[in-house]
């Protein structure tokens, strides 16, 4: 999955930037001429280009071409694990190929830089190999080319079905994206609205683990435990409750931090998990989808009969903030018979380990979808978006999601509620089918009956049946109108703007 | 009739001139309001009624049908003409009334006759002829065009066929001294070929299988009129054995109608014990016999001893023949020798 790591790389440097992003995505055979050009697997060049800020050419190398760069000390919702997914998707090229990374970034758009470096394993660091600057045309971004290993005809469909997730969360974004026959496909922007850039936080004490406190401790400037606890390195922690804390624990506000034994770091970690009066974690700092772009993209990649989004407020696990976010989509031109589900963490798509993710839980288990009415055959989707500054993926492939209880009851609750609506909006139609059926039946015998009774009773005139007609008429377009108002609800988060054909040539000023 | 059909429909005019839906009620024919009367000696149906309303979504197609079946009934009426059953499923499309069978434009004939409390033949419509008489009895017709006019029932050697201008004709004149109603055209026809009718003084009726109403009717009037004796001679099996019950005590599907039973009606055969006594050539009881065996053991109507019996005794031999078993005894063994013995139980009666 090196392209969805280079691609939330890109995502993530555009939305940090404010700006609406456009990510040209292509894959080649690395060497079409090649004796086993038609094997699997087989080098291939990956191009990932963005019209994000540009990085920086002085941090380029280390951005690149080092594990683990950045101290992450403060948290942020991000898509990518510490910064390292694109690192990992190079270094694997290099692994498989052994041919260096060619980054090409302008940040003000008059200059380019262009690097090609090989990571050095061993010591962690890079080596660079080329290091020139050209013209600029006028256009920031960055562009990565890395050749892997891969096997495309085995990872196609997920690739696809990547492209198409990340369409539905972010609909404010151009995707192209150009496989090895060279079929291009766009996901184009539907909305100029993007979500709020993640605001950087401080670690919550209930999220601090023995490694994170010694880390923290190596770090810091302070000189005692009071400023240490007090002073802007924990989130919510004031000094009036730093002092109580240190209390709580039995540790000595006066000791450096560095002087701290084993011991006494395992204590004031059991601690800080214990201590009752920590405030709970301000989740301004999460970043969701919004009601709005997941509508607007919802409505432009399913073209659903009905669709709602249900925002749940933020709440916490082990003092990290987490959000969920749930929508509901109901037939349409797009969506086949059976419930289908689609996860989000962070906006990345989760395509793999589907059976293992707590949301798979709560709607295979948890839910009597029975009660809503609505059939297992029914054409439903599911969309589930967990935001968080950590989120609590059961294995490092992150994959799918633990199932913490408090995750898993605000999913379900998010669940609930937009099934009560699909609930309500198929009864709604029910009835209006139904009294569609009925006006049509009333339609075609109520004259007969009236030409019947007249004829039996003698009469010349017609009764006048036709006003019964006319009652029903009117109580089907009741509820006609409520149904259409209900929609027009759901559809006014904001206009949905005019598609923008991609530019093109935005890509072709990387190359 | 006119005056009845007519109020049905201003009833229902008026309904819809109101901006009301019409709606009718009448005595619900379903199973459990069928009932057996002891002192009729026939089904009638119970206190249950049925309401068919225009407005409900499910009721408006049968209620306009029914409306439809009022409406041309009128017309026929007025315009003294009749109908089949079969000519009525069919007039129905002209209207853009539409049935899904015949079988649909029956059942809810059957529903007008509830609702107006009235065989159909009183709305001029009719089933398929395919019962005929044959006898001493001159009869004159009362309808329209025929009125006056006498027919001898003896003057056509295949017999007539029993429709609505023989079923509302006078009886004028006769000598017969019985009436011997059979399940089967065959032996009709030898019954005629063996001068029946005046050896024994008979009128014979070939039910044609179970006997449309029309032909239970002129049973009835043959009994009640010229106070005649009703013998009935049918196949020896379950179903032979009821057409001889439905002439006695008529059907559930016409529960609703009175003056189709002829209740001293008797069966003289076959008989299951003829069959153990002629030593009748016989086929084995089906399945589906045994079953209707049970099934009429259940039956009010069969709870006579002598019937019950008889039901027993097909158990027992589990076997069934039929009318023309008796050819093996030589052609005309029924009338000299079977017959005679049987017309004793009729006359004691």
């Amino acid at each position: 999955m090196a392209v969805r790591e280079l691609v939330e790389n890109s995502l993530d440097a555009a939305e940090l930037a404010g700006m609406l992003p456009d990510v040209y995505v292509r894959i080649v055979a690395n060497d079409p001429s090649a004796e086993n050009a038609n094997q699997e697997p087989k080098a291939y060049r990956v191009t990932v280009a963005d019209n994000g800020p540009g990085v920086d050419p002085h941090h380029v190398p280390r951005a690149f071409g080092k594990v683990f760069y950045g101290s992450k000390y403060v948290l942020r919702q991000s898509r990518g694990m510490f910064g390292m997914g694109g690192t990992m998707a190079i270094l694997y090229g290099q692994i498989t190929t052994n041919k260096p990374v060619k980054i090409t970034t302008s940040t003000d758009g008059k200059s380019r830089h262009i690097f090609e470096m090989l990571i050095d394993i061993s010591e962690n660091k890079p080596i660079i190999l080329r290091k020139d600057t050209e013209e600029g045309a006028g256009k920031t971004g960055t562009r990565v080319d890395v050749i892997l290993e891969g096997d495309f005809t085995r990872s196609a469909q997920k690739i696809n079905e990547y492209f198409k997730q990340t369409a539905l969360v972010g609909s404010y974004a151009n995707l192209t994206f150009v496989d090895p026959i060279g079929r291009i496909t766009t996901y184009e922007r539907a909305t100029e609205s993007m979500p709020v850039a993640p605001k950087e936080t401080l670690p919550h004490p209930h999220g601090i683990d023995v490694e994170a406190l010694k880390r923290m401790i190596k770090i810091t400037e302070e000189k005692n435990m009071e400023k240490f606890m007090g002073n802007k390195h924990f989130h919510r922690v004031g000094e009036t409750n730093a002092r109580k804390f240190l209390q709580f624990a039995g540790v000595d506000g006066k000791i450096a931090p560095e002087k701290l034994s084993n011991e006494q770091v395992v204590k004031v970690v059991d601690a800080l998990q214990r201590f009752p009066e920590f405030l709970p974690p301000d989740a301004s700092c999460l970043s969701p989808v919004g009601e709005q772009i997941l509508t607007t993209g919802i409505i432009k990649e399913l073209q659903p009969e009905f669709s709602t989004v249900v925002m749940r407020p933020p709440s916490s696990y082990s003092g990290f903030p987490f959000l969920v976010e749930v929508g509901l989509v109901y037939g349409g031109k797009v969506l086949e018979p059976g419930r289908k589900l689609f996860r989000f963490a962070n906006r990345i798509p989760l395509l793999y380990d589907e059976s293992s993710d707590v949301s798979f839980k709560v709607l295979n288990e948890e839910i009597d979808w029975r009660r809503y009415h609505v059939p297992e055959e029914a054409p439903v989707a599911v969309i589930t978006h967990i935001c968080s500054t950590k989120v609590p993926y059961k294995t490092v492939g992150k994959e799918y999601i633990a199932d913490r209880p408090e995750i898993e009851a605000e999913i379900k609750n998010g669940v609930r509620e937009s099934l009560r609506r699909l609930s309500v909006f198929l009864s709604k139609k029910g009835n209006m089918e139904a009294s569609q059926r009925k006006m049509n039946i009333y339609g075609k015998y109520l004259p007969l009956i009236a030409q019947f009774s007249a004829g039996l009773a003698g009469q010349k005139r017609e009764p006048r049946y036709k006003q019964l007609l006319q009652e029903e008429e009117q109580e089907a377009a009741e509820i006609k109108q409520e149904i259409e108002a209900e929609a027009q609800k759901d559809a006014n988060g904001e206009k949905i703007i005019e598609q923008t054909a991609i530019e093109q040539t935005t890509i072709e000023d990387y190359r | 009739m006119q005056v009845a059909l007519k109020g049905l429909g201003q009833n229902v005019y008026a309904d819809l001139d109101a901006g009301r839906f019409p709606a009718v009620s009448f005595a619900s024919r379903s199973v459990k309001n069928i009932v057996y009367d002891k002192k009729l000696q026939q089904f009638i149906l119970g206190t249950n009624s049925v309401r068919r309303s225009a407005g409900n979504i499910k009721h408006i197609r049968p209620f306009t049908q029914l409306l439809w079946l009022a409406f041309f009934s009128k017309k026929l009426v007025d315009e003294k003409r009749t109908s089949t059953l079969r000519d009525v499923y069919y007039s129905a499309q002209a209207f853009n009334v539409e049935f899904m069978d015949q079988a649909e434009s029956d059942e809810l004939i059957t529903d007008l006759e509830v609702l107006l409390e009235s065989a159909r033949e009183e709305f001029n419509v009719y089933p398929e002829e395919r019962s005929a008489i044959f006898g001493n009895l001159t009869v004159e017709y009362t309808v329209k065009g025929y009125e006056g006019k006498r027919l001898d029932l003896s003057s056509h050697p295949d017999g007539m066929m029993i429709g609505p201008a023989l079923t509302t004709a006078e009886f004028r004149d006769t000598d017969a001294e019985m009436v011997l109603a059979i399940e089967k055209g065959g032996l009709f026809t030898r019954f005629i070929e063996e001068k029946v009718h005046e050896k024994y003084k008979a009128i014979l009726i070939n039910t044609a299988g179970q006997p449309p109403r029309s032909t239970r009717y002129i049973l009835r009037r043959l009994h009640e009129e010229l106070k005649l004796p009703i013998g009935i001679l049918c196949d020896a099996d379950p179903w032979g054995a009821h057409i001889a019950m439905v002439i006695k005590s008529g059907s559930a599907n016409a529960a609703h109608l009175r003056d189709l039973t002829t209740p001293s009606a008797v069966w003289l055969g076959v008989w299951a014990s003829d069959i153990v006594k002629y030593k009748l050539p016989s086929d084995p009881l089906t399945e589906i016999d045994i079953k209707r065996l049970y099934e009429l053991k259940a039956d009010p109507r069969y709870k006579d001893k002598m019937w019950h019996d008889e039901l027993d005794t097909f158990l027992k031999i589990k076997k069934k023949s039929e009318q023309e078993a008796f050819s093996r005894y030589g052609l005309s063994y029924i009338v000299d020798k079977y017959l005679p013995e049987k017309l004793q139980l009729l006359k004691s009666h």
